[in-house]
């Protein structure tokens, strides 16, 4: 097959090194990090075996943070300086939070003085955004893997739920840079259990992913064929999870040993921990026996049975049956069409859920993989082929966006320009005019969500496009062009047709946080570290220029003959440039170096896309045209 | 960006011919083969430029098989490639059409609160895919056929097959409120 042939830039030339890449799931209760070694893909353990590190963070006065089961046993005792579930408030303002009901639990600072609109929890070490404090956990996990695996990591994927909207995939990408990580992609956790079991069974068909984690739930449809994951539809709700069954229990629980309504935080944490207790036990067992405190050392005793306990989550589980309709249809399929049910996160440990979940979908769910690892482990895979370890590999993932995409129209109203479950990356361009007379600046306003008022959707961005040279109304031809990547995140650029006045916008969540803060924040963690900002920035750049090199290198090995003997030397000269810049100690020089030699490669790397394409198609012309 | 020239029509791209009638088999085929060619994820360790180009070509691998995928698209698109201005501001149809699609609107308001809504809904369902396919059926002739009144009444075509597609996007709404309630 022709197809076999095309040469995999990057990799064919580059001596065969095997790279260090990590799948990382940072989850709203745990979180892990897995590798492929010896071509297994396995979680890594800490030093005392534990498998999975408790997203909780404990910040403390003038000493570095704790990060996992430390901290998590710090939750009861300091429960103001003990951040858990923090994936729950990533790319969150704060009145999603409230809505949530959790933000009791913590105490929010006002952002008055910051940049953006970040909430941040108050704790005795200062105010902490959710994207510090994933970061701790991220960074604990990137030390895990480098002591195991004994080096650098090069790069990470890290998994996302599919029900992400723009604002929380950046946050998590924001983390990720604070954390120091290169983020080969971000994989959305239900295509990455689909590649977990996928490859395990080479299994062609239409699979569901049936994703209830700690406090997100998604519902993926994918057809597998020869190793292209294609992505048919996905929906979800980022607010409802096995959190929500601790707290549906913990009610209960409260209600049974008298206690008020007036319960502080801490004793609330207990019975919430209680909670959790029963619930996981009655996976096993019929009846569990549950204890609260009540006060002055009183214990009040009670049972709690399964037929209860299924009372208690029968209508969170039945909320996450209208997800699964809508998926069902955007997919266009029948339930007869689907082969299984692929069961992830640790909600599906439950009895109950199992068997909702199979009576929905008419089929088997398959619980064979650790439903609390397979995420992780299918993340490992995709960063390991990312990686470029795996040069022959077929395999192939079509993801979707999961939220249609619009702006805001008159009268508050919403235009969709993306709709939901297109396979990304997409792009598409919508003319605007302005409605005044000599109107020079218009205002855009990116929403997303499948509501038809902008008030009922998220709001992602607004920006500006100034400048517009001064016409009649309705005379100006703005043409606003969206473009989701592979990550799933949307960059926006805007012009003026006829005077091509052009305004770019990284969109900046309005939830998000700025350039600078998180650059400030960059600073602040390498005030501790013994590097420099500018020691730093040489090693990054240095780093980007062996990047560059490598990949024209390799390039050049397999298509050289795509190039005329003037167009060779002048790349190579440009090569050769940024060789010798890369070894000075100059980043600004080495960083113009590596830009004259994109320049130089633009064209080549064009011809070669379309060698690549030709390529592929070259049986199929030949059957079709000759 | 030089690759414009090869893959100015999806048709060309997915080295389909130029019809109405279309082999799904073959256009998923070739759309992943096309995508392992130039999706990103092919990409990761290549050069800016290439990156760069690699996003846009996979974007307008997705576009074109979206388009060409979904009837009501491939028949725009069709009329669009032939010439065939798409007002879409311009929404006269014949009188009989006009009155079909009130009575399935009827239809559809009056399940809301009824007791067999759900019956009746896929009844509905049905009903409209077979008007659908009905119309698909009359796409592909006049697409065949490729003379100008032809194609004209092709345009009229698929302006009815667009309030079909509305109709079946309100009725999935619909279904979503029935399903909460």
């Amino acid at each position: 097959m022709a197809l076999l042939q095309i040469s995999e830039p990057g990799q064919t030339a580059a001596p065969h090194q095997h790279k260090l890449a990590a799948g990382i799931d940072l989850g709203t209760t745990n979180s892990l990090v897995a590798t492929v070694r010896s071509g297994l893909a396995e979680t890594l353990p800490d030093e005392n075996g534990n498998h999975l590190l408790p997203s909780v963070v404990r910040y403390r006065l003038g000493l570095p943070p704790q990060v996992g089961e430390e901290a998590k046993a710090a939750l009861i005792k300091d429960p103001h300086n003990t951040i858990s579930s923090v994936k729950r408030f990533m790319g969150r303002g704060l009145a999603d939070i409230c809505k949530g009901c959790s933000c009791s639990e913590y105490e929010f600072a006002e952002s008055a003085e910051s940049e953006s609109t970040v909430p941040r929890i108050r704790t005795v070490a200062g105010d902490i955004s959710p994207v510090e404090a994933s970061a701790e956990i991220l960074k604990t996990l990137k030390a895990r893997a480098e002591k195991t695996l004994g080096g650098e990591l090069t790069g990470v994927v890290i998994t996302v739920p599919a029900y992400f909207d723009d604002a929380q995939r950046q946050a998590t990408k924001d983390a990720a840079q604070l954390a120091g990580l290169n983020v080969l992609r971000l994989l959305n956790e239900p295509t990455a259990a689909a590649v977990a079991y996928g490859l395990d069974r080479d299994s062609e068909g239409i699979h569901v992913v049936y994703d209830l984690g700690g406090g997100t739930f998604d519902i993926s449809i994918l057809r597998l064929n020869r190793g292209v994951f294609e992505v048919m539809s996905t929906a979800g709700n980022t607010a409802l999870g096995g959190d929500d069954f601790d707290r549906a229990i913990a009610q209960w629980l409260a209600q049974q040993a008298g206690l008020g309504d007036d319960i502080s935080v801490r004793k609330m944490r207990a019975v919430r921990a209680e909670a959790c207790r029963a619930k996981e036990a009655l996976s096993d067992v019929e009846s569990v026996t549950v204890s609260v405190a009540v006060k002055d050392g009183e214990v009040w005793r009670g049972e709690l049975n399964r037929e209860q306990l299924n009372a208690l989550i029968d209508p969170l589980i039945q909320k996450t049956l209208s997800p699964c309709r809508r998926a069902l249809r955007d997919a266009g399929i029948d339930l007869d069409e689907i082969e299984d049910v692929v069961m992830v996160g640790g909600s599906t440990r439950s009895p109950r859920v199992r068997e909702r979940v199979g009576e929905f979908f008419h089929c088997d769910v398959l619980v064979d993989i650790d439903p609390d690892k397979v995420v992780a482990v299918g993340a490992a895979i995709q960063a390991d082929v990312l990686a470029g370890n795996k040069p022959d590999d077929e395999m192939l993932l079509l993801d979707v966006i999961p939220l249609s995409l619009g702006i805001e129209t008159m009268g508050g109203l919403v235009e969709k320009v993306i709709p939901r479950n297109a396979t990304i990356p997409c792009a598409k361009a919508q003319d605007f005019t302005t409605f005044k007379d000599g109107q020079t600046a218009l205002a855009v306003h990116v929403v997303q969500g499948e509501r038809e008022l902008v008030s009922d959707c998220r709001s992602l961005a607004r920006f500006e496009l100034r400048g517009i040279p001064p016409m009649a109304a309705g005379a100006a031809r703005i043409r606003v062009t969206f473009q989701v990547d592979a990550d799933g995140l949307l960059s926006v650029t805007a012009r003026e047709q006829a005077s091509g006045v052009e305004s770019s916008v990284q969109v900046k969540p309005s939830y998000g946080l700025s350039d600078r803060e998180i650059e400030q924040m960059l600073r602040d963690s390498m005030a501790h570290a013994e590097e420099d900002v500018a020691a730093r920035n040489l090693r990054e750049t240095q780093v980007e220029a062996r990047r560059a090199i490598e990949a024209v290198e390799s390039a050049l090995a397999t298509d050289a003959g795509l190039l005329s003997v003037d167009e060779r030397m002048r790349l190579d000269a440009a090569l050769e440039d940024l060789r010798a810049k890369a070894e000075g100690g100059d980043y600004l020089k080495i960083k113009q170096a590596i830009e004259a030699l994109n320049a130089a490669s633009d064209d080549f790397a064009a011809r070669r896309m379309d060698a690549g394409i030709q390529a592929a198609m070259a049986g199929h012309k030949l059957e079709e045209f000759s | 960006m030089q690759s414009g020239d090869l893959i100015s029509d999806y048709f060309e791209l997915f080295a389909l011919p130029v019809s109405f009638d279309i082999d799904g088999a073959a256009l998923s085929e070739r759309y992943r083969e096309l995508q392992r060619a130039v999706h990103p994820d092919r990409f990761v360790n290549a050069a800016d430029a290439e990156r760069r180009l690699s996003m846009q070509l996979a974007t307008r691998v997705n576009e074109g098989f979206r388009t060409l995928k979904d009837p009501l698209a491939r028949a725009r698109y069709l009329l669009e490639l032939k010439g065939v201005a798409l007002d879409d501001t311009d929404t006269r149809l014949d009188g009989g059409f006009l009155m079909q699609q009130m009575e399935l609107r009827e239809r559809m308001d009056a399940m809301k609160g009824a007791a067999d809504a759900e019956q009746r809904l896929h009844r509905l369902r049905d009903d409209i895919r077979t008007l659908e396919r009905q119309l698909m059926d009359e796409l592909s002739s006049l697409f065949a056929d490729g003379s100008p009144q032809a194609l004209q009444q092709a345009r009229d075509a698929s302006r009815k097959l667009q309030f079909f597609h509305r109709l079946g996007e309100e009725l999935a709404q619909l279904e979503d409120e029935l399903a909460m309630s």
